[in-house]
């Protein structure tokens, strides 16, 4: 966490020094599972780990699928998380039903966590708005397609907890890119003079498309952003889903406590291309992902459970099992279903349909289908 | 009833939906102790207190999307923007977001936020002070866009668009904010949204404007009707939804049509209603339609402002020329 110290000690040059700041690094499991330094409490509920398991599992499988349907025309573009599976679940495990997520186009595994179907998540990228009328809490927002552009939502969201006092907090996912944003800082910016109940997550899996971090920004983390809005930054390991899971336990109950907010930069890597319309191979190395796969999160934390006995080669069979047969119920409702009306996209323009747009809405009626 | 500005009828309005909805706060650079550049909520700080009159940092983007988030989450928020020069950060947050989030949710999530913003030029303001681009709102589905001409309209309006389920961009102009005056009497009755005011009837030939060049409209009539032309004055009011039908009955009763604004001309809002002309009333017409706007040039600096915006001169010149067309 970031600590400030305010000091009249001169520097070397004589003038003084006003403030100092530093930025921590959280994680728990090294690359291969084995733990770094003493777990934190909650990581002794093996049956907690194993649902983080079984949530980055699926995840994954999903993800597989949806590229698997977009390549075989029938899902839209998609924006896959692989490798990624820990920010998302790590960070939607540790809110509650009432809190609001604030979600971008890759936090599939945040919004599968909090409810939202499979079907209805195809739904969506399969083109179809109905996918939003997601079956996880009625308040938390939709996916944000525009870049950053959700976090002054964030901020507004939490600003209405905090005006009427309930102890609900908002969490805000983006990307490395997005934080190059204004939207980002202003949305951050507001949040610490108003000390809101909010958490900002960057998951910083390093390309924005084809633009490196380096090209993205010249400071040291992206954490360290939020100590010019005036309060604090850390990173996590964000392939490590206890670190992330630990970071956001805290952020979380610091904001609920009326603290303010914090931002927390989950390093990770963005192991697939952008979306299903993107070909990473343009721009990086197959070497540099391929080293990437070392550190992922899935391997990471199936190495403990493992090594802790609570884990083994036949509950993973049962898992996968499981995981394909939900996802192929949800597949198979997917397909089934059938368009909407052409006249339903008058339905939701307005809570009621001004006059002069219902005679468009007739005019759309009376076209022939092609 | 007391005789109020323009800018008043907004702080009542204000006031008032403040004090009917806990639900409502406004926020915006400077609206706090200060009361706003233009003293719009002059008084609301001090009497709702600094959590539903906030002072925030100096950044629009951020204005705009916390009202979505405000909105969403069940607040009535009313933003305010300095100036309509500063607004196009907002955009992205109109287009995108407050616009869409009904339809992109089906109706899970809604937008009821209102963003108002002082608009227009003749105020011998410096640079982007002089901004009309309402036309860029209007375009805009699932947005509503309005603009008052007059204290009472200013009053009705806003209460009508605070109190709408849906998005609002308020425009409030400028040069009448003071100029403007009339009696309001403040009992919380609003004025019906999507609907077109007829000024004044008349025969001859119809002529639609809206916001502050209601006024050179207006004076216009009265100076064709020392000439024995009768004309109809329509403030549209509400620019999107706008009232086709009430506009469509003018021109086929008068089969004349000038439209008038202080935007530029190529795009305008004026160009929208001649194709509607254009489109349903073509055989009503006796003269062609005739546009008197701003130049296709950037808004001038005070200096030559005045000859950019249509003059009362300029109006009666076209609704001359539309008359002894036939």
């Amino acid at each position: 966490m970031q600590e400030s110290t305010t000091t009249q000690a001169a520097a070397d040059d004589g003038l003084s020094v006003v403030a100092r700041f530093e930025v921590r690094r959280r994680g728990y499991l090294a690359p291969d599972g084995s733990p770094l330094r003493a777990l934190p409490a909650f990581a002794s509920n093996t049956d907690l780990l194993l649902s983080l398991y079984r949530g980055m599992v699926l995840t994954r499988a999903f993800d597989l699928k949806a590229v698997s349907l977009q390549r075989t025309g029938r899902l839209g573009t998609y924006a896959v998380s692989l490798g990624q599976e820990a920010v998302s679940v790590g960070v939607a495990s540790a809110m509650r039903d009432e809190d609001v997520v604030i979600p971008s186009y890759r936090d599939n595994g945040a919004l599968l966590w909090r409810g939202m179907k499979m079907d209805e998540i195809l739904l969506f990228w399969g083109g179809d708005e109905r996918g939003n009328c997601s079956s996880g809490p009625p308040h938390d927002f939709p996916y944000c397609i525009p870049v950053g552009s959700q976090a002054p939502h964030a901020a507004g969201v939490a600003y209405a907890f905090r005006f009427r006092k309930e102890p609900r907090v908002a969490v805000c996912l983006f990307g490395d890119g997005a934080t190059s944003k204004g939207d980002v800082w202003e949305a951050m910016n507001f949040a610490g003079v108003w000390k809101l109940p909010v958490v900002f997550v960057a998951n910083n899996n390093q390309w924005a498309i084809s633009v490196p971090l380096k090209l993205q920004t010249a400071a040291q983390t992206l954490a360290q952003k939020a100590i010019a809005a005036g309060f604090a930054g850390e990173q996590v390991d964000g392939n490590d889903v206890i670190a992330v899971r630990a970071a956001a336990d805290e952020a979380i109950a610091h904001a609920r406590a009326g603290n303010g907010p914090s931002l927390i930069e989950a390093l990770t890597y963005r192991l697939s291309d952008h979306t299903t319309a993107d070909d990473a191979g343009r721009y990086r190395a197959a070497d540099e992902v391929q080293a990437r796969w070392k550190e992922e999160p899935i391997a990471r934390l199936r190495s403990y459970l493992v090594s802790q006995k609570a884990w083994g080669k036949s509950d993973e069979e049962k898992l996968i099992a499981e995981c394909q047969q939900r996802i192929d119920a949800a597949v198979e409702r997917y397909l089934a279903s059938t368009p909407r009306p052409p006249e339903s996209m008058f339905d939701h323009l307005y809570a009621e349909l001004p006059q002069v747009y219902v005679a468009q809405r007739d005019e759309l009626k009376g076209v022939p289908d092609a | 009833m007391p005789e109020v500005s323009l800018v008043d009828a907004i702080n009542l309005a204000l006031a008032r939906a403040m004090d009917e909805d806990a639900n409502v706060v406004v926020l915006g650079e400077d609206v706090g102790i200060n009361g706003g550049v233009f003293r719009a909520t002059a008084g609301l700080q001090q009497r709702f207190g600094p959590e539903r009159v906030i002072d925030t940092p100096l950044a629009e983007l951020l204005i705009s999307g916390l009202c979505v988030g405000m909105a969403a989450q069940g607040l009535r928020p009313v933003g305010e923007i300095q100036f309509m020069g500063f607004m196009y950060p907002c955009i992205d947050q109109l287009v995108n977001h407050a616009s869409r989030l009904r339809n992109r949710t089906q109706g899970r999530l809604t937008c009821p936020m209102v963003l108002r913003t002082p608009c227009g030029a003749g105020i011998r303001a410096p640079e982007h002070h002089s901004e009309s681009t309402e036309a860029m709102l209007a375009h805009i589905p699932g947005l509503r866009v309005v603009t008052p001409s007059s204290a009472e309209r200013a009053y009705g309006l806003l209460l009508a668009a605070i109190r709408d389920p849906d998005p609002v961009v308020f425009l409030e102009p400028t040069r009448i904010y003071r100029a403007v005056k009339g009696e309001v009497e403040d009992n919380g009755e609003a004025l019906p949204l999507d609907v077109a005011f007829v000024l004044r009837e008349g025969r001859d030939v119809t002529l639609i404007t809206w916001g502050a060049m209601v006024k050179e409209t207006s004076a216009a009539a009265e100076e064709l009707a020392a000439d024995g032309i009768d004309a109809e004055v329509i403030d549209l009011a509400t620019l999107k939804p706008y009232d086709e039908s009430t506009v469509l009955a003018s021109v086929a009763k008068t089969g004349r049509c000038i439209l008038v604004h202080e935007a530029a001309r190529t795009g305008g809002f004026g160009a929208e209603i001649a194709a509607l002309i254009a489109e349903r009333a073509l055989l009503s017409l006796l003269a062609p339609v005739a546009r008197v706007t701003g130049y296709d040039t950037i808004v001038p600096l005070p200096r030559l402002e005045q000859h950019y915006m249509p003059s009362v001169g300029r109006i009666v010149a076209a609704a001359r020329n539309a008359c002894q067309f036939s």
